[in-house]
């Protein structure tokens, strides 16, 4: 465990790429399996123990320190993890006792329920801080240590001497702790087989555009469609090389997501890797992002959930046909083989992300400004822009320059009066970085319509805390109340990219993906924006 | 008496009636008691300014000789009677000419410690224990989580770093009246006998810290030189001056940061330190507690920091405590600024 914790802890403070490449490189190198494929496994993501959860530390924590400080201590640092790593009583006689990350690993899937607390307990009496904090990240499962899947692939292509492809390529095929791999890797056998068609292609990116850009670019050249606001997710299925049927559904980071939409996989009765959104569709709309976030924030898939979020995928690339990797062909032909694919599947949950017929790119300007109108009829509420794409583009992995582009609708904006703050998690913890912020009403009061978590600079963040600790005009808990009268208090600009109608919120409104745009110093709280100015961003139909 | 008589909080800072005297005011006022030169509690433009030597001497340093119409100086543990109320000045072990103030009228004493600390400090006199009625304290660190480690473990770490990495340059940010000054003592206490290099913004200080009488051997100012002339070196600047072009100068620098903030993972990734040293000026959750029974006091007033974790733990051993939520004072400790 302390090579590991070791690692982490080198890997949370080592800010550049090639130094934490090197970091797990070495780490791969000189760590014998399984203790090296088990910190590869939790560096991934790819492990999570049914007994051993937060609550479990939680009532750890509680049992050996005082309840008030412990809150206290969270609310400060901001991790769960790390604040009990740090607060835990230090036993200095059985410090450093040799316990490996392999007997942790066994020992959380393998120990029962009701004796769990016992042994983690008794782990944490045995490790030094940053050891504990190792186990803590590792039970929470949130490392945050910097490091995405395809980061630990390339390190471990670079000891195999492969590409971090070849790596991706075999990645669906190996399981924790990954021996075989490693076998594979240090030339001991052979790579592990995956079927062609039931892997993950890493996803083609966009740039954004700007208006100005158009000028350089012939409309003819491009084919358009909507962008819309859902996941983007790969869609895998075919037979393993036993002759299995096997159906896979990926996030854009190549993690494996099936487990969350066994609704959706159960129906791919196909044999192709497809690239498209993953969206919400009821009453015969797509619904926005609001509603698909309510199926994906749930912890367990039930029947309910499924059935009141139906999921489906509107696709809009063929990665691979079969055996046939289709990734080299141009858009246009590849947009054919899919138009026909989905045609030939209407069993299927997908759909087929419609095209945008223009001709001059003033005929696009009109569409994106009016989506409903310009052929997303009632599915406008899921576009957030187009997406406009070379018609001779191949599928190449990462962001290639000048092939596709997103044009996104411009934020809406508005200008609100900070009214409470919260001391943040993760990167900006123990600073006050949680903003509650609000418009007026006509009764001449603040009402809160938002809450805001970024859009500010580190340097930003610096004043804005200090801002709200000069300013506290009450404390409620985690949370302080600052100044905000018409005269005195700190106006904000919030863009945010759409507005709801929402009974949870007093306001009557919600905002999606709200964000600091500027920090309004000079104005004073009274010129800032009211709730009537706000309404005005609801929807058509929704203003009321 | 009752210690509110004698002393009292105020928005401007602790106020004593009696003596028409503020300590280490946050706005301009005609008499002051300043505890120690940090510049949240030693700010310039007071009428009068009462504290140690070596208090006044930075503060001169800092703000020119005319910092205040004028100036007394009162050495550890004299005493000056202002109308009813007697001052006197303790060390506070926080950075040199560092005091705690004890007032005293009619039997009663009232302590106000500023900031201070109670780990071995090699620039300036350790804290002396005041025992007093009233005691008038920070709490930066204030929670269970924050436990320093010693200064001398902090800094085995970083020469370990530096014989590991002797091609790069060690840069680390602390704040220039004190920590600056202390890292170079115990590097020196370590065996780190070559040059440590010195940011421009540190040297005004450093050269009074060596007049004072504080040895800190050869201290260099960073010039312009070939990268490879810092290859294996120390260097010291404000924190702030990391995430600036002028750490370009050094090869493959590792950037660090000595403050007790460090103790907590996302701060150290805030100010960029890829080798955070756990070294603060302030008392830990435990020397907050040790001191505050040391001083036999029964009611504690706590000024700045992490008020409601200190006060609830005064409840707990039947003290009284008092958060005051004094504003302006703790700017040291923010990132931008320097370093706790």
């Amino acid at each position: 465990m302390n090579r590991f914790a070791a690692l982490l802890d080198r890997l949370a403070y080592e800010p550049r790429r090639l130094g934490k490449l090197a970091l797990l490189e070495d780490y791969f190198r000189t760590t014998p399996d399984p203790d090296r494929g088990w910190a590869l496994a939790a560096m991934t993501g790819a492990l999570t123990f049914k007994n051993a959860k937060a609550g479990l530390i939680r009532n750890l924590a509680a049992e050996r320190t005082d309840p008030v400080l412990f809150g206290l201590s969270y609310d400060f640092v901001g991790d769960l993890a790390e604040t009990v790593s740090l607060i835990w009583p230090a036993d200095a006689a059985r410090a450093n006792a040799q316990l490996t990350i392999t007997d942790v690993v066994e020992g959380l899937r393998e120990t029962r329920k009701e004796d769990l607390p016992g042994v983690v307990a008794n782990w944490l009496d045995r490790l030094d801080e940053n050891g504990r904090w190792a186990l803590l990240k590792l039970i929470t499962g949130a490392l945050r240590i910097g490091v995405s899947a395809r980061l630990a692939r390339t390190a471990l292509a670079q000891i195999g001497g492969k590409t971090a492809d070849e790596v991706e390529d075999v990645w669906h095929a190996v399981e924790p702790p990954y021996t075989a791999l490693f076998d594979w890797l240090e030339g001991r056998a052979d790579a592990p087989s995956v079927a062609t068609s039931v892997r993950f292609y890493p996803p083609m990116l966009s740039h954004p555009i700007e208006p100005e850009e158009f000028a350089a670019l012939d409309p003819a050249a491009f084919s358009a469609e909507w962008k819309w606001d859902g996941i983007r997710v790969q869609a895998a299925a075919g037979k393993d090389a036993n002759g299995q049927r096997v159906a896979r559904l990926f996030s854009r980071t190549g993690e494996d997501i099936s487990g969350a939409f066994p609704d959706l996989v159960a129906g791919f009765d196909f044999d192709a890797v497809l690239d498209g959104e993953l969206l919400i569709k009821r009453g015969g709309g797509v619904q926005d992002f609001n509603t698909l976030q309510q199926r994906l924030n749930r912890k367990s898939v039930t029947a309910k959930l499924m059935a009141e979020f139906p999921a489906f995928i509107r696709v809009y690339d063929l990665l691979a046909l079969g055996d046939e990797d289709s990734r080299a062909l141009p858009f246009a032909e590849r947009r054919a083989k899919l138009e026909a694919f989905v045609a030939a599947h209407p069993l299927a949950p997908i759909d087929l992300s419609p095209l945008v017929p223009f001709d001059t790119w003033e005929d696009l300007t009109f569409a994106r400004a009016d989506p409903a109108d310009a052929g997303a009829g009632v599915d406008a509420d899921a576009v957030e822009g187009v997406m406009i794409k070379r018609l001779d583009s191949p599928y190449l992995a990462g962001r290639p320059k000048g092939y596709w582009f997103k044009w996104k609708r411009d934020p809406m904006v508005i200008d609100a009066v900070l009214m409470y703050a919260q001391r943040g998690s993760g990167k900006r913890s123990s600073f006050y970085s949680d903003y509650t912020f609000g418009v007026w009403t006509e009764a001449g009061e603040l009402t809160p319509v938002g809450k805001a978590y970024f859009g500010f600079t580190d340097e930003e963040l610096i004043e804005l805390d200090k801002f709200v600790r000069n300013n506290t005009e009450n404390r409620f808990g985690p949370v302080r109340e600052v100044t905000h009268t018409k005269t005195k208090g700190l106006v904000v600009e919030v863009a945010f990219e759409g507005l709801q109608r929402s009974t949870r919120h007093k306001s009557g409104v919600a905002m999606r993906f709200p964000r600091f745009s500027r920090i309004r110093w000079d104005k004073a709280p009274r010129d800032a924006d009211t709730l009537e100015a706000l309404v005005k961003f609801l929807p058509k139909g929704a203003e009321r | 008496m009752q210690p509110a008589q004698i002393l009292q909080p105020r928005p401007e800072g602790i106020y004593c009636p009696a003596a028409d005297l503020y300590i280490d005011p946050t706005r301009p006022v005609p008499r002051a008691l300043i505890t120690h030169g940090h510049s949240d509690h030693a700010r310039a433009g007071h009428g009068s300014v009462l504290a140690t030597p070596e208090t006044l001497a930075i503060m001169a340093a800092r703000y020119g000789a005319e910092f205040a119409k004028s100036q007394q100086a009162l050495a550890y543990g004299e005493r000056v009677t202002i109308n009813s109320v007697t001052f006197s000045l303790h060390s506070a072990g926080h950075v040199l000419g560092s005091a705690q103030a004890a007032a005293e009228c009619g039997g009663t004493r009232v302590v106000a410690s500023g900031d201070y600390k109670r780990q071995y400090d090699p620039t300036c006199a350790p804290f002396e224990v005041v025992p007093c009625d009233v005691f008038i304290t920070e709490a930066t660190f204030a929670l269970p989580v924050f436990t320093h480690p010693t200064a001398e473990h902090e800094v085995k770490k970083l020469l370990a770093s530096v014989a590991m990495f002797p091609e790069r340059a060690h840069i680390i940010g602390a704040y220039a009246l004190g920590k600056a000054q202390r890292v170079m003592a115990e590097l020196r206490r370590a065996g780190w006998d070559k040059p440590i290099f010195i940011h421009g913004a540190l040297k005004a200080l450093t050269e009074l810290y060596q007049s004072l009488g504080v040895e800190l051997g050869d201290v260099r100012h960073v010039e312009t030189a070939p990268k490879s002339y810092y290859a294996g070196a120390i260097v010291l600047c404000p924190p702030g001056a990391l995430q600036t072009p002028w750490v370009r100068r050094f090869p493959d620098p590792v950037t660090s940061v000595a403050s007790g903030w460090m103790r907590i993972r996302a701060r150290a990734r805030q100010q960029g330190a890829e080798l955070p040293l756990v070294i603060s000026d302030h008392a830990d959750w435990h020397d907050l507690q040790r001191t505050i029974i040391d001083t036999g006091a029964r009611e504690i007033w706590i000024t700045h920091g992490e008020a409601d974790a200190l006060a609830h733990w005064c409840e707990g051993q039947g003290l009284k405590a008092k958060a005051l939520h004094l504003v302006g004072y703790g700017d040291e400790e923010e990132p931008a600024g320097a370093a706790a």
